[in-house]
């Protein structure tokens, strides 16, 4: 366990917690749509206009966007670390990774960007 | 140090536990996702943006090959939930040795089996 603040950022724990945290954020959000589209079958599209209107639902939609943002970005960054590495691919590894990690920020950015413009304009 | 000793783990040829299997199905099933993302995002875009575009979508959710693709996310959905569930299980400190490893990592695939059962009947019955 680490006590010292000064650590706290350099081994991981920051993103440990928030990969942690955003997964239940997202989690809360998948039951909650699956209920409530399993409790009406057929919904209609002022039904779901409305659900999505909803203060309380916005700011769901809202914390979940930006949880699966924050979580793909450090999720995907595990996964590069791993797999595009000098000892798997060769030197050019060391382009390839950055290339991944700027792509994936990139994407990201547009889905984020693209999600709020959806739940904002309702 | 005698050169005889094995310097390479080639792990293709190590046979992986069944823990190591529910692991690598969790990034593959979270890189499939951030694909998958995007086709969650427009359909969202088309169910809100007006009514009109909402049936368009609805009658284009109704052929197969679309049903089949998104029946695919949601099962990448279900897996990485249910074993995302187990680190959260295991930061608490529960299935943390051998054996409650081994039974959680089975307890995850057979879960996310049933419910994806489930979601393919909610789509297709």
């Amino acid at each position: 366990m680490i006590n010292d603040v000064k650590q706290f950022n350099r081994n991981g724990l920051l993103e440990w917690i928030t990969q942690r945290v955003t997964s239940v954020v997202i989690t809360v959000y998948v039951f909650f749509v699956t209920y409530y589209l399993l409790a009406h079958p057929d919904i209609s599209y002022n039904e779901w206009r409305d659900l999505n209107s909803l203060f309380l639902m916005k700011t769901l939609n809202i914390l979940t966007i930006t949880s699966i943002a924050v979580h793909s970005i450090i999720g995907l960054w595990g996964v590069i670390t791993d797999y595009i590495t000098v000892r798997l691919l060769g030197p050019k590894a060391k382009l390839l990774n950055v290339f991944f990690q700027l792509g994936i920020i990139i994407i990201t950015l547009i889905y984020f960007l693209w999600a709020i413009t959806i739940v904002w304009s309702i | 140090m005698s050169k005889k000793r094995p310097v390479n783990l080639d792990i293709g040829t190590i046979h992986l536990p069944v823990t190591a299997y529910v692991s690598i199905l969790h990034r593959v099933s979270g890189v499939v996702l951030f694909g998958a993302v995007g086709l969650f995002l427009w359909i969202l875009d088309s169910s809100l943006s007006s009514e009109e575009s909402f049936n368009s979508i609805k009658v284009f959710m109704s052929t197969l090959t679309v049903q089949i693709i998104i029946w695919l996310s949601l099962a990448a959905l279900i897996y990485h939930l249910v074993a995302g569930l187990r680190h959260l299980v295991m930061d608490y400190g529960y299935g943390e040795t051998l054996s409650g490893g081994i039974l959680g990592a089975k307890l995850v695939l057979v879960l996310s089996v049933i419910l994806m059962l489930m979601a393919g009947f909610w789509l297709w019955i």
